[in-house]
């Protein structure tokens, strides 16, 4: 071993270089990095919300409500698929886990199950057999869908609402802003320098639904009584836009879909802040027939079931476009023209766990981990020095090359660091060690069994070899589960641990191997010196 | 510089007897295992385990766990529910904050006044905790609102918000991760070495989990999730500690096939003993020093890690090597004789 294979050294050196290049960032300015050769990684550790300051949410796509909808929906085809077969039927609804409806004639449940043959089919998949069709004697059929669609769905679910929130939070795409999906019904959204949520929460909160409905001309009494009419419903006005509560038929005649793109303007009479919106095609025409056909009524526009506005339609409007009235500002006409354009959620979504830390507590955070680690660093240090003199130096070099590796490959990979990820690190520093320690250790026994320094020194290398795999072994195993179960700030932790034990490994015996032959080969000891 | 460096003063041959205080050790061991079982299961002697066992719901597992969640005093992380820390310019009046918190979610609400950990910052803080319910987000959004009543200029600086339904994963999660990787040890070491040194080794490893959480239990200290990366890392400590010594002790059964078990035990730690004083020194050093600078997030992570790390290297010596005395082992290659213990524990 006293001769070091070149190719051992070789590695080293480019290890090191390489590890050095990829650690950089994170010691230069912004500024001096931004005028760097391309080839120059830019790329700093990427800082936990815990020491950047920020918010995090963790958002749950409400399964049941989803489920509900969808169930409604497959209600509805059944409904119309009957129709269509000319089958009479009654009692349509959703009970439990399933979408049910009755023929009025059980004995023509052979033409009802050809009817209905393929809504059992997904219309994006393809798949067949999405759910089951049962049928009850007295000419009752249900239609339940299958726990692996339904996981589908709230799959599908969680994806769709996560380009929805992009675009309502980050409509511009230039916030660092981060949304990605957890599981199956789980988003994660984390926004660094975000110190109160607030608007971030409304955002997100609403559906933001959008549909047209007929409004049902009641008397004040009627209205006032609760009772509505069938087929309709009560809404209340949207805050801060609608006034006045009205009653509506329940089902809308068009919904948001349709809606190509809203933006704030003025009204070219009143002058005020209105909400301008542009239609397809198909809701184009839509509108146009719903406005001649219904000349002199109401209709309104619903947000999330809350009425925006609900003008009487004075003259056909067959051009797509239309615009909203309200007691709008600039800033509540903008706000809602992004919750349009961004689309509806297609279920609602949960908060389901919250997390903000200022700005002030993360510079908090960093600053007293900063410490703890350079306290750390000394005290090893000044421990190895005191312990191993000459050999302890060889340990310190390798200890540097370690953190400089440490830095690169967590800039590198781009994982967070956390605080238990600073925790981590110490840890680390201080394990880091123990390779050189069994290493240094063996050196003297072997010395003592008799050996002189160059096969004590080979000796020591070799045989502390097994135990430094099977002891680091373990504790890559340790981290791995703790990246599989941990959250948040502890998979942090669990980067730091896996890279710190791999990288000091790869120090505490490659580099200090080649340190301590090139030391032997300049000076010919008689003895060790530990 | 007779002195330096200090591994000189280190004695190169140490003949301590280990094994002869292994039934000492044993019954010592023992006894601290039982008293933080019991204290986890009693919630230190406060609470009956049975009735607690008949009110739960769910499979006896869960069961056993709403048993356990008595036993400590957990952190939002695993209890649910929201802390928000405030600072603010002016004193804090806890009683108005307390009154303000009652107002805004009815039951369930704490009040603390707390020292401010960014000393340039405004003077007084103070944590109102609430209950987890449905809208804990939406009490914090209340509160933010409201928080002018309390006094001028103060503020939100850190909010947990933690639904019961999360907190319920977050903590069943983090005891099969505990779980899994004490498995995953067991196979490895058996893996590489013999069935009796992976039971050994879980021994060693059960026994400081167990003592780290007694530790939690009857002291009271607060169990976050962080103290469950610092159980993770104790077991990775521990168990390295424990395979250093096997390693050891296996080279040495090949070494002197004919000395009895126990001397060769003795032996083997002796051998071991200076990197076991040398690696814990330090990693006790550094962990004291995280304990004292590195602010109360990590305190919790540092009194958890100097404890374990401590009963760590105490288990690989008094736990893990002499349970290989208690089943024996194959020696040599040839001889097929198993050694029996002369002086079992």
């Amino acid at each position: 071993m006293l001769q070091v294979a070149r190719w051992r050294i070789i590695l080293v050196a480019v290890v090191a270089v390489l590890g050095i290049v990829w650690a950089l960032p994170n010691f230069i300015s912004e500024r001096t990095r931004e005028s760097w050769p391309d080839f120059m990684p830019k790329q700093g550790i990427n800082l936990g919300l815990d020491l950047q300051g920020g918010s995090q949410l963790l958002l749950e796509v409400d399964v049941e409500t989803l489920r509900r909808q969808y169930l409604d929906n497959v209600a509805d085809q059944m409904a119309s698929r009957l129709r269509e077969a000319e089958i009479r039927y009654t009692g349509r609804g959703v009970v439990g886990d399933a979408a049910r409806i009755r023929l009025v004639d059980a004995t023509q449940m052979e033409q009802a199950r050809e009817a209905l043959r393929d809504v059992t089919r997904s219309r994006v998949t393809g798949a067949t057999d999405i759910y089951t069709l049962s049928e009850g004697e007295d000419g009752l059929i249900e239609a339940r869908p299958t726990p692996v669609y339904l996981r589908d769905l709230s799959r599908q679910a969680a994806q769709q609402s996560i380009e929805v929130i992009r675009r309502r939070i980050d409509p511009t795409g230039t916030s660092e802003v981060s949304i990605q999906r957890q599981g199956d019904q789980r988003i994660v959204v984390q926004a660094p320098g975000v110190s109160n949520p607030e608007q971030l929460k409304d955002r997100i909160g609403q559906t933001a639904l959008m549909t047209f409905h007929m409004v049902r001309e009641v008397s004040p009494e009627e209205a006032a009584s609760g009772l509505t009419p069938p087929g309709a419903m009560v809404v209340q006005p949207y805050p801060g836009v609608g006034d006045r509560a009205d009653v509506v038929e329940r089902r809308p005649r068009f919904t948001g879909e349709r809606l190509v793109r809203a933006s704030p303007s003025t009204d070219a009479q009143t002058g005020e802040w209105v909400l301008s919106f542009q239609l397809d095609s198909e809701g184009a025409r839509i509108f146009c027939r719903i406005t001649r056909d219904f000349t002199g009524d109401r209709f309104a526009i619903l947000l999330d079931n809350q009425v925006l506005t609900a003008p009487t339609i004075n003259e056909p409007i067959c051009g797509g476009s239309g615009q909203i009235s309200g007691n709008f500002t600039l800033e509540s006409a903008r706000e809602l023209a992004v919750m349009l354009n961004a689309g509806a959620l297609p279920a609602p979504l949960n908060i389901i766990d919250e997390r903000t830390v200022s700005a002030s507590l993360g510079q908090d955070a960093i600053d007293s981990g900063a410490v703890a680690s350079l306290v750390a660093v000394a005290v090893t240090v000044g421990f190895m020095l005191l312990a191993y003199g000459l050999f302890g130096i060889f340990a310190c070099v390798a200890l540097v090359v370690n953190g400089v590796l440490i830095i690169a490959a967590m800039s590198l990979i781009g994982a967070a660091l956390t605080l238990p990820g600073i925790a981590g690190l110490i840890l680390t520093i201080a394990m880091a060690v123990d390779a050189n320690v069994l290493i240094y250790e063996r050196m003297r026994e072997e010395a003592q069994a008799g050996r002189g320094p160059a096969l004590a020194i080979d000796a020591g290398f070799n045989r502390a070899m097994i135990t430094i795999i099977d002891a680091n072994l373990t504790t890559i195993l340790a981290a791995m589960i703790l990246f599989q179960f941990g959250a948040g700030p502890v998979r942090g932790f669990a980067w730091t641990l896996s890279i710190g034990v791999i990288t000091s490994v790869f120090t505490a015996v490659l580099v200090t191997q080649i340190l301590v032959a090139w030391w032997f080969r300049w000076s010919r000891p008689k003895t060790l010196p530990i | 510089m007779s002195w330096w460096p200090l591994i000189r003063l280190l004695p190169k041959k140490t003949n301590f007897t280990y094994v002869k205080f292994a039934v000492f050790a044993a019954s010592f061991s023992i006894a601290a295992v039982g008293a933080s079982l019991v204290s986890m299961f009693t919630g230190g002697l406060r609470e009956n385990p049975v009735a607690i066992y008949q009110e739960s719901e769910g499979s006896p597992l869960a069961r056993i766990g709403s048993i356990m969640e008595h036993g400590f005093d957990l952190g939002i992380d695993f209890r649910g529910g929201s802390s928000i820390l405030i600072e603010s310019p002016s004193p804090i009046d806890l009683g108005d904050l307390r009154a303000l918190g009652g107002r805004l979610q009815e039951g369930g609400v704490e009040v603390q006044g707390t020292a401010c950990r960014p000393t340039d910052s405004p003077p007084y803080c103070a944590i109102i905790n609430f209950e987890a319910t449905e809208g804990g987000s939406q009490v914090v959004e209340e509160l933010r609102s409201a928080l002018p009543q309390i006094g001028d200029g103060a503020r939100i600086i850190n909010v947990d918000v933690v639904s019961g339904r999360v907190s319920e994963e977050l903590f069943s999660g983090g005891l099969i991760a505990l779980g899994l990787a004490m498995l995953l040890m067991l196979i490895y070491i058996w893996f590489r070495f013999e069935w009796q040194f992976g039971a050994g080794a879980i021994m060693a490893l059960l026994h400081d989990v167990i003592l780290t959480l007694g530790l939690f239990s009857i002291f009271r200290l607060e169990f976050n999730l962080t103290i469950i990366a610092a159980l993770l890392t104790i077991i990775g400590y521990s168990i390295n500690d424990t395979v250093v010594v096997y390693d050891r002790l296996r080279e040495n059964l090949r070494k002197y096939k004919k000395m009895p078990l126990p001397e060769l035990v003795d032996l083997s730690l002796n051998e071991t003993l200076s990197r076991t004083i040398i690696t814990g020194s330090t990693a006790l050093f550094a962990l004291v020093g995280l304990y004292y600078f590195g602010g109360e997030a990590l305190e919790g992570f540092a009194i958890a890690m100097i404890f374990g790390i401590i009963v760590g290297t105490y288990s690989s010596l008094y736990v893990a090597a002499p349970a290989i005395l208690i089943w024996g082992v194959k020696r040599g290659r040839e001889g097929e004789t198993r050694v029996t213990p002369q002086t079992a524990p």
